[in-house]
């Protein structure tokens, strides 16, 4: 059995996290400050990846990314790089659609941040920076946490939006949904079948830590 | 050392407008839920921003609108005690603490001596390493307190700070805030609606009333002689009536029906009287001297409270039947048994009551 879907996968789904991860906080906490005819618009613009179906998503990404597209193109010109059809591309892909868990989990766990201990912070002198890395970050940890694994999970079960723009090449940009179907679509249920179940452990695997660590988190706060 | 504030804000509902001086003193803002007390502090610490206004501690301008200054909080070094107490949920005692010192003190052995001195002095050794979550509530105040101190503030605030705590602990506590208080020595803002906390721990108050505040007064002045009909019901005043100013020292009373002598000019603009239920007296067979200001009631309702009675009355005369117009009477059970017919005065029962003229407060709207 050819193991490169498998790391293929996680490699895309976790920097892909990693991205969304930053990305994700930054947006959440820059827009819950703004008014709200302009958040509105931004969470509606934000959100959107999460409802309509990842192959409209992929279509969008395709017409920014295309190597006849704007973006693209620049992109092939300048570093000599393709933006389609590369095991990178799977990483734009579940980006796009992973980023509206993240963001919109964490916003709910700034929108729930008691602003007190913000502004006792800053009676306290400390800088703003301090206040958001010790204090906002860890009291949303809960939040942002699960936002991240939802994320994670999302990005490794990504499968539309990559077929489209990573296509499937084996041994460069397969990565395991997008081997199912292909192995199915070949009459290779047997071969499937251990890639669901390689999939299987997987989420188990994440949704197990993401269990433990909410117990740990839960013990370290009671009283 | 001293602080001035001027300052006006628009809360939407309302306008907020307070302007005091305050030297080293306890200066007490006595105001109900929702008058704008929080904000007034907020705005002095920097948390909001008025619209327009001037805050000087000792001799810093913190906020100017017209010289456009304003001063981040971490600036201003001013100490805010949050109702909540506002502990870091994440950090352990210890590290609470040594918040305080973060950005005046960078030399981390004598922070973290300093912290420890500090939790001695608030009875805190022990707990270092507990989260603000295993603490009771008076311990979370008295890390919040500490945590405040450490940071050396020139300006204290609490806000409510005994809101969250209940019976003999918010007693205790109260007693020690006093201590630390007094060893803290500068100028002290303490916010609260309940009148007894202020007339205890402050020497000056003023009264907030839909983000309005009244001059700050002596603590005593503001509650022998209010001067509104807000700042009389704050300072725990239960009788009141509409009131028109009759030819020189006599008022009469609209809602219980009877003019009353006050022993004194009343001054024009008087719409309201109070008395507080402490001093109308039944008037019992053996005092026959007095002769005015006497209003005859029926009791309609004897409540026993722990140590008082409270009785309610409505004068004869009142024609309004509502329960803002009836009297309530309250004496210690003592006085009861004695005045109150042996106490065998029923409900339903009319009796005489009495009210001496220098108790009766004259109020404007």
């Amino acid at each position: 059995m050819d193991w490169y879907p498998l790391y293929n996968s996680l490699r895309i789904a976790l920097i892909s996290s990693v991205i969304v991860f930053f990305t994700g906080i930054f947006a959440a906490c820059y827009i819950a400050k703004l008014n709200r005819v302009v958040k509105g618009v931004l969470d509606v613009i934000l959100t959107l990846p999460m409802v309509l179906p990842p192959t409209v998503v992929g279509y969008f990404l395709l017409l920014l990314l295309g190597t006849r597209r704007p973006l693209g193109r620049w992109f092939l010109e300048q570093f000599g790089m393709r933006l389609v059809m590369t095991w990178q591309s799977g990483i734009f892909a579940a980006v796009a659609v992973s980023f509206p868990l993240m963001y919109r989990t964490a916003r709910g766990a700034f929108e729930s941040f008691d602003e007190t201990l913000a502004c006792s912070g800053q009676t306290l002198g400390l800088s703003n920076a301090y206040i958001f890395w010790h204090i906002r970050l860890p009291a949303c940890r809960q939040g942002i946490l699960a936002g991240v694994v939802l994320a994670f999970a999302r990005a490794l079960g990504e499968y539309g939006a990559t077929s489209m723009l990573a296509g499937y090449t084996p041994g460069r940009t397969a990565t395991i949904s997008t081997t199912v179907y292909q192995l199915w679509r070949t009459d290779q249920e047997e071969l499937a079948f251990k890639w669901v179940m390689v999939n299987m452990a997987i989420s188990a695997v994440v949704l197990l830590t993401v269990n433990m660590l909410e117990r740990k988190n839960r013990e370290g706060r009671r009283d | 050392m001293s602080l001035y504030v001027d300052i006006e804000k628009d809360l939407g509902g309302f306008r907020l407008s307070a302007r005091f001086q305050a030297e080293d003193e306890v200066m007490g803002i006595l105001g109900a839920s929702g008058c704008g007390k929080s904000t007034t502090l907020r705005c002095i610490a920097g948390i909001m921003k008025p619209d327009r206004g001037r805050i000087v501690l000792n001799g810093k301008t913190m906020f100017d609108s017209e010289k456009k200054i304003d001063l981040p909080p971490q600036k201003r070094r001013m100490g805010l005690l949050f109702q909540n107490y506002a502990l870091f949920p994440n950090m352990t005692v210890e590290k609470n603490l040594m918040m305080g010192l973060k950005a005046w003190e960078k030399d981390r052995t004598r922070a973290r001596k300093a912290a420890a001195e500090m939790a001695e002095r608030f009875c805190l050794t022990g707990l270092e390493q507990k989260r603000p979550g295993q603490l009771s509530g008076g311990q979370q105040q008295r890390v919040a307190l500490a945590r405040i101190l450490l940071m050396k503030p020139e300006l204290l605030m609490l806000d409510e700070p005994f809101s969250s705590l209940d019976g003999y602990l918010r007693w205790k506590l109260e007693l020690e805030l006093m201590d630390h208080l007094k060893e803290f020595g500068g100028t002290v803002l303490f916010v609260s609606h309940s009148r007894d906390e202020i007339y205890r721990i402050c020497k000056s108050a003023c009264v907030m009333d839909r983000g309005t505040a009244t001059p700050v007064v002596p603590v005593k002045a503001m509650f022998e002689e209010p001067e509104t009909m807000a700042a009389c019901m704050l300072s725990g005043c239960k009788n009141y009536s509409a009131a028109e100013p009759e030819n020189g020292t006599r008022v009469y009373a609209r809602d219980w029906g009877v003019s009353l002598e006050c022993g004194r000019p009343v001054p024009e603009g008087i719409t309201h009287i109070g008395v507080r239920s402490h001093y109308i007296h039944i008037l019992s067979e053996d005092m026959p001297h007095v002769t005015g200001n006497i209003i005859e009631c029926r009791i309609e309702r004897i409540v026993e409270d722990v140590f008082n009675m409270i009785v309610m009355a409505a004068s004869l005369k009142s024609r309004d039947p509502s329960v803002s117009a009836r009297l309530r009477l309250e004496m210690p059970k003592e006085q009861w048994a004695v005045h109150g017919a042996g106490g065998k005065a029923r409900e339903g029962d009319v009796i005489r009551v009495w009210i001496d003229p220098h108790d009766i407060l004259l109020l404007r709207g």
